[in-house]
């Protein structure tokens, strides 16, 4: 066997092996918390209107509350984010299409707000109009809410969250409905969350089968996701997702036991799935090799597509 | 307005909503003639009242300011590399004293030093903020604290930036970030209150080599052009413009530069990409899983009632 080296050779291919972009100065836990929030906050947004549409009033009120609590949190967390948090009302300043977390803040104030009142409503029995209005109100902007954050990891030069642009999104609405179907588990009875458990279900496929097309497709830049803490987070939530949505399915119609355990193997799922591509993002962006390879490796094609073009 | 996102764009002072507007203005930095003095980090700190930001030793090189920053807006960099990599000795044109260019060379000039087998030649390059035609950074900024000037450069609006950091992993060179203690982003301006009195930005005026030379983009794009050319025809391999080609991944930078060696080897990105080229792709991604949330939420209440 031959010997481990004790220090990487030194590499002609970065300056002093300092990375070559900045790592993200968001904060953890609030940015990657608050992935998981908008998630779970969006999905069961739409997960109470269908339980108010089918008439399950125990479903729609948890899903409600659930929306309403998990909008109000996730505003705290972003705004605690912020270096300057008393420049919040900034964000509202402009809407720009090209900034995902402009976009973001313009989903998020009304969804909040609608999300409240629809909670308020829906635990006070007051105001039942303006409450379901609310509520279909946020059930229009809940799965934009679910799914932009994507977009907002996704619109940076860091490689491991760009180079997912494709997958990420869909990731994020599996596991903010595996979120949302597995948080209305816990305090839903049986007889009404058979939807939260089918959510549940339906997301952890989709999230699933969207993380493994994302880390096959990635390769070299889609290395983080898989090694060290990221890749340990990635790892135990992909077995609780699992374990948690075929149990929830197998016998979560029988036993409000299993019903329990698998909604909270799943909302625990969703918040470790978000710090683990959360983490997996700051890895790459550290390792100048991610951001330097793939370039590298482009201009090598370009440069022998050129050199065919001329050689025709 | 086509090209606003990724490609070339000729008026980006225009694209941006400027009417009548001065020429876009920029920086040639040729690293070939760099001496690594730092007259432009420390004249850059003064002008723009940049504080100290570290006062370590890296242990690497003469290089101990190791990045641009929140609180450096320029930095030299310090390439130590072994001879043979690269290299033979050049007349690299340098200003300076001594026997004029028809006598008979003196040994060794350029920036190499031979002893026996272990010699090195040193690379150093003054870098700086690229005001990229597109810009991530002002792209990304979700408070328009980011915009761009009258000159084509992009400068962050102190009042207005709220700290979010969003520009600060969207900019593919690594060059803003936010400042600790202070909350807010921060980079260079291109010395925006100096250009705007037709003055020359610090860093150019202070630097004594000429090697950072500021003036409108066309007429520097055309001065590097022939620079390139000087020092091909004196057969230095090595040398390239870096961020000069409108048709790059960010439609060129505002301020470019002449490297002697691979961009990575100076810690720049060898083909960086603006993240919003691929905006609509990003977006079209999101509406298409929001409509699978959807549908995954009907899908729930379907079949039976328990």
């Amino acid at each position: 066997m031959r010997e481990q080296r004790m220090v990487p050779e030194a590499s002609p291919d970065s300056y002093y092996g300092r990375p070559i972009i900045k790592e993200p100065t968001w904060k953890t836990p609030d940015v990657p918390l608050y992935l998981f929030l908008g998630g779970l906050a969006g999905a069961s947004a739409v997960l109470a209107e269908g339980a108010a549409v089918t008439d399950r009033p125990d479903l729609e009120r948890v899903a409600r509350v659930a929306a309403g609590a998990g909008a109000a949190l996730g505003t705290v967390a972003l705004v605690h984010d912020l270096h300057r948090p008393e420049r919040f009302l900034n964000m509202l300043r402009v809407l720009k299409p090209t900034s995902p977390l402009s976009v973001g803040s313009w989903i998020l104030a009304p969804f909040s707000g609608l999300s409240a009142a629809a909670a308020a409503s829906s635990v006070t029995g007051r105001l039942p109009r303006v409450g379901r209005l609310a509520g279909v109100g946020a059930t229009v902007l809940g799965p934009p809410l679910a799914t932009y954050t994507a977009a907002l990891l996704a619109n940076t030069a860091v490689p491991a969250w760009h180079e997912a642009h494709r997958e990420l999104p869909f990731v994020f609405a599996g596991s903010g409905a595996t979120a949302a179907g597995g948080f209305a588990c816990l305090f839903t009875p049986l007889d009404q969350a058979g939807p939260a458990r089918r959510m549940l279900a339906a997301g952890a496929l989709v999230e699933l089968a969207a993380a493994e097309r994302l880390t096959g497709r990635l390769g070299l830049v889609g290395e983080p996701y898989g090694q060290g803490r990221p890749g340990r987070l990635m790892r135990t939530a992909r077995v609780l997702t699992a374990v948690g949505g075929t149990a929830a399915l197998v016998a979560g119609r029988r036993s409000r036991t299993v019903s329990v355990l698998a909604g909270a193997a799943c909302v625990a799922a969703s918040v470790l799935t978000r710090f683990g591509i959360f983490e997996a993002g700051t890895a790459s962006a550290r390792d100048p090799k991610y951001t330097v390879e793939p370039q590298r490796e482009r201009l090598r094609a370009r440069a022998a597509e050129r050199a065919r073009t001329l050689g025709r | 307005m086509s090209n606003s996102l990724s490609g070339p764009l000729h008026d980006v002072a225009g694209d941006a909503g400027h009417e009548a507007h001065p020429p876009r203005m920029g920086f040639f930095t040729d690293t070939s003639v760099c001496i690594g003095c730092k007259a432009c980090e420390v004249a850059c700190k003064e002008w723009n009242l940049v504080p100290e930001d570290g006062l370590s030793l890296t242990g690497m090189s003469y290089d101990n300011t190791g990045a641009l920053g929140a609180s450096t807006w320029r930095h030299v960099a310090f390439v130590e590399q072994p001879i043979g990599r690269a290299s033979r000795s050049t007349d690299l044109g340098m200003p300076g004293m001594g026997p004029p260019p028809d006598a008979t060379p003196p040994a060794g000039p350029g920036q190499e030093t031979e002893s026996g087998e272990g010699g090195v030649r040193w690379l150093m390059s003054s870098d700086v903020c690229k005001h990229c035609t597109h810009a991530a950074c002002l792209d990304v900024c979700p408070t328009g604290s980011l915009f761009r000037t009258e000159f084509g450069t992009v400068v962050v609006q102190e009042d207005i930036c709220n700290g979010c950091g969003y520009c600060v992993p969207a900019c593919p060179y690594g060059v803003i970030d936010i400042r600790p203690g202070d909350g807010r982003a921060f980079k260079c301006t291109l010395c925006y209150d100096r250009i705007g009195e037709g003055m020359t930005p610090a860093c150019a005026q202070a630097c004594p080599t000429e090697s950072i030379q500021y003036g409108e983009l066309d007429e520097l794009r055309e001065r590097a052009g022939r620079r390139l050319g000087e020092l091909q025809e004196q057969g230095v391999d090595g040398a390239r413009l870096y961020g000069a080609d409108p048709d790059d991944g960010v439609g060129g930078d505002g301020a470019f530069f002449l490297l002697l060696d691979e961009p990575e080897v100076y810690g720049l990105p060898p083909d960086p990409v603006v993240t919003t080229r691929d905006l609509g792709s990003m977006w079209r991604h999101v509406g298409a899983a929001a409509g699978a949330l959807v549908g995954l939420g009907v899908a729930s209440f379907l079949g039976r009632r328990r």
